[in-house]
């Protein structure tokens, strides 16, 4: 893994994503969240669904910026993310976090990304001012495998944090268990890997419609009595 | 100072705002200080001025509603962020939320010439990043004790500006407003201290002043 993939991977990364929760805020409140032991499977399910689908767009965008391709990757990839993000609120998460990361990309000076990506960054962004997160993130990874690791890692590393955060969990224990879940997260990034490649259209579409509904009841309850993550 | 004797030394100047972009001046302090009735007051005061507030507190609808039902800005002029319950993060390390919310009102209001940002309450090491705002207010009150300016930390010793506020309180708390004038200037090096009651002065105006001298 890169020098550069740790920096993004890194929590004080200045990129946005320490607002985000990955649906947690709402689990906790929902009382479907409460103590230790409620936390592994919420982060599994959400590294095989959320994780997932990061990993791979992840993959595919750093595969695109890597190769020759046509104007209209970057729509077209743009375009599938959405139609497999059927939560709203979800989309617009995945924006606010994937503009921010964008600023945050963009005033770094180092090879991949004053190179290359700089110009690659000016063609996601023309192609949309508010870029989905993983598609950044495949722009500025520097390589597939690295953007597919991050994107995993983020996966459960954002909630992880959130739950330290809400419900005063032991932070050791959760770095632990965070620990313990690095073979899935690496088998995650390993099939994101592969499928990087492949023509957008045949990308998989791993969902939880459970996440896609705390997603929307977050941003219903924030209309009522306000949340305090953006998603 | 540069520690490298093969680079010129940087320009030590405050640097003015970007040509064109409206001026970003941060409202921070802890809880209960009186962030956002200044904020208030502030708008009343600079109601000649194109301004709009970002406001991060840590309920974030709260605080947008108390300056709607104030009833000194519109509504379409006041963005609240969220901060992940961790509202210095949102001000000092990872700013981007609010640089989006700035952009946001720039977008909608393209002559703006000044943006109020307003920190959630936090405590007296809170300050603003100087990639958010050009200059930097911070709000402390009588009632939170008048060992508060002797404390110090980067917030009352480094702020463009330190307001010491609700001064009418002062007999009722027992707080001695010469020592915590005395302790302000001594710990700020000759940066400037307003003590203000916004009971005794609803429209702010030595802050109000300030913030005009900076536009």
């Amino acid at each position: 893994m890169s020098v550069l993939a740790m920096l993004l991977a890194d929590s004080r990364f200045p990129g946005g994503g320490h607002v985000h929760s990955g649906g947690l805020e709402e689990a906790a409140a929902r009382g479907l969240l409460r103590a230790e032991a409620d936390l592994p499977p919420f982060l599994t399910a959400r590294l095989r669904t959320a994780g997932l689908l990061a990993a791979v767009f992840a993959a595919a965008s750093a595969h695109a910026a890597g190769s020759p391709r046509g104007d209209g990757v970057w729509d077209v990839l743009d375009a599938e993310l959405d139609a497999r993000t059927p939560s709203a609120a979800a989309r617009y998460a995945s924006r606010v976090q994937g503009k921010a990361f964008a600023r945050a990309v963009g005033v770094m000076v180092v090879p991949s990304v004053d190179g290359d990506c700089g110009s690659t960054l000016r063609a996601v962004l023309a192609a949309t001012p508010r870029p989905h997160h993983a598609i950044v993130l495949g722009v500025a990874a520097g390589s597939v495998a690295g953007a597919a690791r991050v994107a995993a890692y983020l996966a459960v590393s954002g909630p992880a944090s959130a739950a330290v955060r809400l419900l005063g969990l032991d932070p050791l224990w959760v770095n632990g268990v965070v620990a313990g879940m690095v073979d899935e997260v690496e088998a995650v990034a390993g099939e994101a890997v592969r499928w990087a490649g492949c023509a957008p259209a045949e990308l998989p579409a791993p969902s939880s419609p459970g996440l896609d509904l705390l997603a929307e009841e977050h941003e219903r309850h924030h209309r009522e009595e306000v949340r305090l993550f953006v998603s | 100072m540069s520690f490298d004797p093969t680079v010129a030394e940087a320009d030590r100047h405050d640097q003015a705002p970007a040509a064109g972009r409206a001026v970003r001046i941060g409202v921070g302090g802890p809880v209960g200080s009186g962030k956002t009735a200044l904020v208030a007051a502030l708008c009343r005061a600079l109601a000649d001025v194109d301004l709009a507030v970002v406001t991060n507190d840590i309920y974030t609808t709260e605080d947008a509603e108390f300056l709607r039902r104030a009833g000194v800005l519109d509504p379409a002029r006041i963005e609240a962020v969220r901060t992940g319950c961790c509202p210095h993060t949102a001000i000092r390390d990872d700013i981007t939320a609010n640089l989006d919310a700035v952009d946001s009102l720039a977008e909608r209001f393209p002559g703006l010439r000044l943006v109020i940002i307003e920190s959630g309450g936090d405590n007296l090491t809170a300050v603003f990043s100087r990639g958010l705002v050009d200059h930097q207010i911070f709000v402390v009150d009588v009632a939170g004790g008048d060992k508060v300016p002797r404390k110090g930390g980067p917030g009352v010793t480094t702020a463009d500006l330190l307001v010491i506020n609700k001064t009418d309180l002062a007999p009722l708390v027992g707080a001695d407003l010469g020592v915590m004038s005395g302790d302000a200037h001594r710990v700020r090096n000759g940066l400037p201290v307003v003590l203000q009651s916004l009971v005794d002065t609803p429209d702010a105006p030595a802050v109000a002043g300030w913030v005009r001298d900076r536009l």
